[in-house]
């Protein structure tokens, strides 16, 4: 008996629930008990919790409207901690544990007493559609105050503020049947398709799978339908080729049969994901579902009745009292008054008798109801008012009465006097609606059925709705139709499926009465006056909002929905969007096929961030691509930059009199090394790509600018690379390592890019052509050992002939370094003596370590990415990507010396270089700029302009594209691309910033160390 | 998210492993220099922009390296075929034109095809 | 074939060797395999990778001669030789991959350019750019499922068969060599991130690694 005290709304028997066990949570930070099989909605309901939160617009006492997903109301915010705050849970989904702590999401301060209520009493008239834009619009500079307060009354709830300490994964699926919902359609569907042999997957996104049979009054072979929905699921599990996903949403329908869906895995047992032996287990999980076909049985939804006060609570959906009275053993109130508009909905009425409840009256708006439930009802000795409907509810935070009439539904008026019933719990049916915004994500536009009085799916190759979803109801029937769909899905794919009606449990034919339309009930006022009908309960939406919106001249409903916020959000219109549109056609004297409906999208429920993102977060958010060398560089205290995905040293900072050494100190100093002893960079990033053929030759020569028919093995020479409109996309050196044998090196970030590019020209357009390119990045590493004494370390460890006259620059040789075959390349991106070294990466660790024993006594000096930026710039040497951006052509670049304008082949890129725009003096030429003050270093990206005095907005002549400073001038200095810049040398450029100054900085030639090349030759 | 059928490889592979490339069946000119600019111009810059039946180059860049041809209904995003570099398509908008009408959609009454946003309300 | 410049890239002495997952190894640390590993892996460093491209004719009469090893024509097609410690893979139409104990790689291209004479074939040694990864266990599909969008399923992943395909954000080469084990044939400078992510993914499995 303590059991009942505490929780006055459980029945003593009945519903899934176990009652030996107890389990205790927190609303609202009240203490109550459930038990295990309760969701949170249920738990509440037992407790006699009426007030779950306050509307999102008008702050109305709201309750509990339904028992599943299309639950409007009892969206909570759950977790007992701030890290483990989840928003936007529906409490008809959330399983009870022990320990559940939740929370209403609106309601400020509290959802008893609520600040925000004045708005709902007294702003009821004045809160049109569109109330916040037009009220809050002015003045702007007050909305940043409005919406603070704004948002704090309204919104569906908050993230937290602390790291979620749960994982979350992906998982990819393939399969032949994707069943989604496992109801009678979707059980019977599963059931065909993997007797047949076929890979099936089954998803329901309840706690348990059974769909309607979980609350049903029917019996399958003359067995309780839970007997039926036990023998299902244990036959499908016993086949290797289903796989059952319970708890599992289906919650977008993608191009080509890709579904996602959302398992909830561990959100019915606690907070946070509990460790199994020390292992973290994912929270939840995103399965990314690629199907042969797809059997959308996910039934249908039942439509509130849409009348005065619908929305106070102790108003339900007559399915939703079906449910919890059946299958939680909760009883939501002790007086009932069903309204109604078809035979089906007399269940509640008979379950809410069964349970030992007065069942007040039934007001059913048909004229002469007759069908098998009625007539139980009828013998039962239910009071029934024909032609008649509830008009309006009384009682504010709970309900205590219901006026009902007869109403000519025709004429849309209150037709008789209305009769006040005592009551505390209204039900409500207005038929029911398939639930079809899966099939509506196809792109597939629904249908209008008049039988069923509801929108019925289409769908696209390879899907298929099967039972309630597109409007079978008697459960004969949607068990027949799902065997059929899943056998013929089965069979789509390559299985012998033969569909059998033997195979199928008997069913008895329950005999129902014709429904009848009816959406809004008439009030004794007209809409706009009297008391708030609800269509849409989420985002509080009237059925005076959306006659406004059609007096106010919105007649496409898309637009209606739009202005009135209908079906809006995590809502997704799951009650409310037929009713909407009814009252649109009515208003606009349409039927509802000529309004149509709005489309749906995905998703179908919120899905969680973290199981959206999956593991791809933190540490693994990115691939992080590492040298050979990362190790040591590491070790030794290197900053990294990011370089597409590769992580490079960016500069080596030390420690000098007992402090770290600012990026500018240490770039300095490695500057200084490079250009006065030697320095290291690891430049393994680079691409790197073989090229062999009797071809490749011919082909180097049409995707360079520049000329490759005398190139001699031993040799290497720079490329410049074009697209085809004559712009600069990548450079890098080329070596001829034989006749018909190259290795080419790209930009780090450019090397995949450049290699699909290779390809594309030969499988496309020169497949003649004989020539293979394969990527050999990976394979070796690249360190490059520069400075005027760059020859001494290297001298101590290679049988390498370094000798400037044997080893010229722009030559390779092959070689051992450090005892490892290397091959040495002679070219220079600093300007100084180099060695480019590549061994195979595996030994690379070594051959690095070895330069440093013998380098140490030389000075040698790692340097990172920032240093080479400032040596390749103060050389004029360009980025690709950064001193160019995709409009630079090589004569803008100024290098008329890569071009091979009398190639005999019309190479890419050449043939642009002659249209009119690429032939303009004015286009943005590459120079550089020496600052005014040489201790201005400019910005990056800086606009410029030829006159500082003009009107604002001035004229911008170019930019900077690479700006540092550099140590061996002691001054700041920059490359830039500037209107006509070739010809301005000497003439002064202004750069504006945006605090106000001006910097000035002279054009001048690119090359701004050692212009005569001399000292990578020394 | 396609779901790309590989010529190459002969099996239907995930949309991300694949790179498009644009219109198909673009053929560089053979004398570029004898392009008047206009002519270039065009070969650069414009593209057909079809509601209906298009013909596009792909690039199955995670998988065996190999470009190649897909007929798809800009529409419905149905892939209607793929073909190997060098070949020609069998269904073209001229083909489609010259069909019956509804073809596709089968006997079965649960199946309907129903072309994508047909009746234009997207947002 | 003085055309093309082969290379011999290792040392004829010995000198310190790291694989790709050298690092990885020491900074993410190898969890020890228990009596509740689902899923167990295990680099197999350091062997000798050969990427042949030409025509499907040409270069399998060319490896037949030299290993005794048939080139798979049909995509997807993975071959061993005998001992099973030599493999070929097709990855494209005109494109495999060979490989083979390390320190073969040389010799055998080698004998196999001698074999092809002057076919228009391309073999290059990529032995240093990567590395194979074994993975085994009740779960191995499970971690592989969590990891690559490719159907691992039995009736769509027989034995003896090879993929290039994506693999979390990267790619890599996916290959069933027998019924329990799988192999990766991963990128060097992705071996950490992919080394990470397969650690993270099997967790729940108790995942362990065997050095």
């Amino acid at each position: 008996m303590s059991q009942s005290a505490k929780q006055p709304n459980r029945l003593a028997a009945g519903g899934c629930v176990d009652r030996n066990h107890t389990l205790n949570f927190t609303f609202n930070g009240q203490a109550y008990t459930g038990h295990p099989g309760d969701t949170l909605a249920s738990a509440l309901l037992a407790n006699g919790v009426d007030l779950v939160n306050r509307s999102f617009k008008y702050s109305r006492p709201r309750g509990i409207v339904a028992a599943g997903s299309e639950e409007p109301n009892a969206v909570v915010q759950l977790g007992a901690s701030e890290a483990a705050q989840v928003p936007n849970v529906r409490a008809t989904q959330q399983a009870l544990y022990e320990g559940l702590v939740a929370h209403s999401t609106n309601g400020w301060p509290d959802v008893q007493k609520d600040l925000m209520g004045w708005i709902g009493k007294l702003g009821a008239p004045f809160m049109p559609p569109g109330f916040y834009y037009k009220t809050f619009m002015a003045p702007a500079s007050m909305w940043m105050t409005y919406e603070k307060y704004i948002r704090k009354t309204a919104g569906l709830g908050r993230s937290p503020t602390e790291t979620d300490p749960d994982i979350y994964d992906h998982m990819s699926q393939h399969c032949d049947v994707l069943v989604i919902g496992a109801g009678p359609a979707g059980l019977a569907a599963a059931l065909a398709s993997a007797r047949a042999g076929a890979r099936v997957i089954l998803a329901d996104e309840q706690e348990a799978m059974g769909g309607s049979l979980l609350d049903s009054r029917e019996c399958l072979d003359d067995r309780p339908a839970g007997q039926w929905i036990a023998d299902a699921l244990a036959e499908l599990e016993r086949l290797e080729n289903v796989t059952l996903l319970p708890r599992t949403t289906a919650n977008g329908y993608h191009d080509h049969n890709f579904v996602t869906l959302h398992e909830r895995r561990t959100e019915h047992l606690a907070d946070s994901a509990p460790s199994i032996e020390g292992r973290r287990q994912p929270r939840s999980r995103l399965h990314r579902v690629r199907a042969g076909q797809v059997v959308l049985a996910t039934g249908a939804h039942e439509r509130p009745l849409v009348y005065a006060n619908n929305d106070v609570p102790g108003n339900l959906l007559a399915g939703a009292v079906s449910t919890y009275i059946r299958r939680y053993g909760v009883i939501p109130g002790r007086r009932l008054v069903l309204t109604t508009s078809n035979d089906h909905a007399y269940r509640a009425a008979l379950d809410w008798l069964d349970a030992g409840h007065d069942v007040v009256a039934i007001a059913d708006a048909r004229e002469t109801p007759d069908g098998e439930l009625v007539e139980q009802a009828r013998a039962r000795g239910i009071r029934i008012i024909p032609g008649s409907a509830v008009i309006e509810a009384s009682g504010s935070k709970r309900v205590t009465g219901a006026r009902i009439a007869r109403i000519d539904r025709e004429a849309f008026k209150v037709i008789g006097p209305v009769e006040t019933l005592d009551c505390d719990t209204i039900a409500s049916s207005g038929g029911y609606s398939p639930v079809i915004h899966l099939a509506s994500h196809t792109g597939a536009r629904p249908s209008w059925n008049e039988t069923i009085l509801g929108f019925v799916p289409n769908t696209v190759k390879g899907v298929a709705a099967a039972g309630g979803a597109r409007g079978i109801y008697p459960l004969a029937d949607v068990l027949a139709d799902g065997a059929d769909a899943g056998a013929k899905a089965a069979a789509s794919q390559g299985f012998e499926a033969v569909f059998e009606t033997t195979a199928l449990p008997r069913v008895p034919a329950i005999r129902e009465g014709e429904a009848c339309a009816l959406y809004q009930v008439p009030h004794e006022k007209t809409t706009l006056r009297a008391p708030k009908q609800f269509v849409d309960l989420q985002n509080d939406v009237t059925a005076a909002a959306i006659e406004l919106a059609t007096r106010e001249g919105f007649e496409s409903i898309e637009h209606v929905k739009r202005y009135t916020a209908m079906g809006f959000g995590t809502d997704q219109g799951k009650l409310g969007n037929i009713n909407g549109m009814a009252i649109a056609a009515r208003c606009l004297g349409r039927s509802i096929p000529e309004v149509g409906t709005t489309v749906f999208r995905p998703n179908y429920t919120p899905v969680t961030f973290g199981a959206v993102v999956g593991r791809h977060c933190r540490e693994l958010f990115d691939p992080e691509r590492y040298t050979a060398m990362h190790q040591w560089h590491v070790e030794q205290g290197a900053e990294f930059e990011d370089v597409g995905q590769w992580k490079r040293p960016w500069y080596y900072p030390r420690h000098v009199n007992g402090r770290l050494e600012s990026m500018h100190e240490a770039v300095v100093r490695e500057c200084r090394a490079v250009r006065e002893r030697v320095g290291i960079l690891d430049a393994s990033t680079l691409g790197k790509i073989d090229i062999q053929g009797p071809d490749a030759r011919e082909f180097l020569g049409r995707v360079y600018t520049n000329k490759w028919a005398k190139l001699a093995p031993g040799r290497v020479r720079y490329g410049l690379m074009c697209k085809d409109d004559g712009m600069v996309m990548d450079d890098g050196t080329t070596s001829c390592l034989g006749e018909n044998h190259f290795l080419m090196t790209t930009t780090s970030g450019g090397a995949a890019a450049v290699l699909e590019w290779l390809e594309m020209w030969h499988q496309t357009e020169w497949p003649e052509l004989d020539v293979y390119f394969t990527s050999v990045t990976d394979h070796w590493a690249t360190m490059t050992v520069t400075g005027p004494e760059a020859r001494k370390p290297l001298a101590e460890i290679t049988d390498i002939d370094l000798d400037r006259e044997s080893f010229k620059f722009m030559d390779w040789r092959e070689g051992n370094v450090a005892d490892v075959p290397a091959r040495v390349f002679r070219i220079s991106f600093t300007g100084e003596l180099a060695f480019e070294i590549n061994v195979q990466a595996n030994y690379a660790m070594h051959v690095w370590k070895t330069l440093f024993e013998h380098g140490d006594k030389y000075g040698l000096t790692p340097y990172g990415t920032e240093t080479m930026h400032v040596l390749r710039a103060e050389k004029g040497f360009i980025i690709a990507g950064q001193d160019t951006d995709g409009s630079v052509t090589p004569e803008d670049l100024g290098m008329y010396w890569a071009i091979g304008y009398d190639k005999p082949f019309p190479w890419i890129g050449k043939r642009a270089l002659s249209r009119s725009d690429t032939r303009r003096t004015d286009r943005k030429q590459l120079v550089g700029l020496r600052p005014a003050d040489p201790a201005v270093v400019l910005q990056e990206g800086a606009q410029i302009v030829f006159d500082p005095q003009q009107a604002i907005p001035m004229t911008m002549v170019g930019h900077v594209t690479s700006s540092y400073y550099s140590p061996t001038l002691e001054s700041g200095f920059a490359l830039a691309v500037v209107k006509g810049g070739h010809q301005r040398l000497g003439e002064t450029v202004y750069l504006p910033m945006a605090d106000g100054t001006i910097h000035e900085a002279e054009i001048v030639g690119t090359q701004f160390v050692d212009p005569e090349g001399e000292r990578q030759n020394v | 998210m396609f779901y790309i059928y590989c010529p190459y490889c002969e099996e239907h592979r995930e949309e991300e492993e694949f790179h498009p490339k644009g219109q198909a069946h673009l053929a560089r000119p053979e004398d570029p220099d004898a392009c008047s600019d206009e002519e270039w111009g065009d070969y650069l810059f414009f593209r057909n922009n079809p509601r209906g039946i298009h013909h596009e180059m792909w690039v199955h860049a995670l998988g065996c390296r190999k470009f190649f041809n897909i007929t798809r209904h800009t529409v419905t995003y149905e892939i209607l075929e793929t073909y190997k570099m060098g070949e020609q398509p069998t269904i073209t908008a001229e083909t489609e034109a010259s069909r019956p009408a509804a073809t596709a959609s089968s006997t079965d009454d649960r199946v309907s095809t129903e072309t994508k946003g047909a009746q234009g309300v997207q947002a | 074939m003085s055309d093309i410049r082969q290379f011999q890239t290792h040392p004829e002495v010995d000198v310190a060797t790291e694989s790709p997952l050298a690092y990885s190894l020491q900074r993410s640390g190898a969890p020890a395999i228990t009596s509740t590993s689902q899923v167990i892996l295990r680099e197999r460093p350091c062997l000798g990778h050969l990427i042949l491209r030409g025509g499907a004719i040409v270069l399998d009469e060319a490896l037949r001669e030299v290993l005794g090893l048939s080139l798979p024509s049909q995509p997807h097609g993975l071959n061993h030789d005998a001992s099973g410690e030599r493999s070929v893979q097709w990855l494209a139409p005109d494109e495999w991959l060979l490989i083979v104990p390390g320190g073969e790689e040389f010799s055998l291209e080698s004998q196999l350019r001698d074999v092809l004479g002057d076919s228009h074939v391309s073999i290059v040694n990529v032995s240093g750019g990567q590395t194979v990864i074994d993975i085994e266990g009740e779960m191995a599909r499970a971690v592989l499922m969590k990891s690559s969008h490719y159907d691992v399923h039995p009736s769509a992943f027989p034995v003896g068969k090879g993929v290039t395909t994506g693999f979390a954000k990267t790619s890599a080469i996916l290959r069933r060599p027998s019924a329990s084990r799988w192999e990766l044939v991963i990128r060097r400078s992705f071996a950490d991130y992919l080394y990470r992510w397969l650690l993270d993914a099997g967790e729940e499995y108790g995942i362990g690694v065997e050095r």
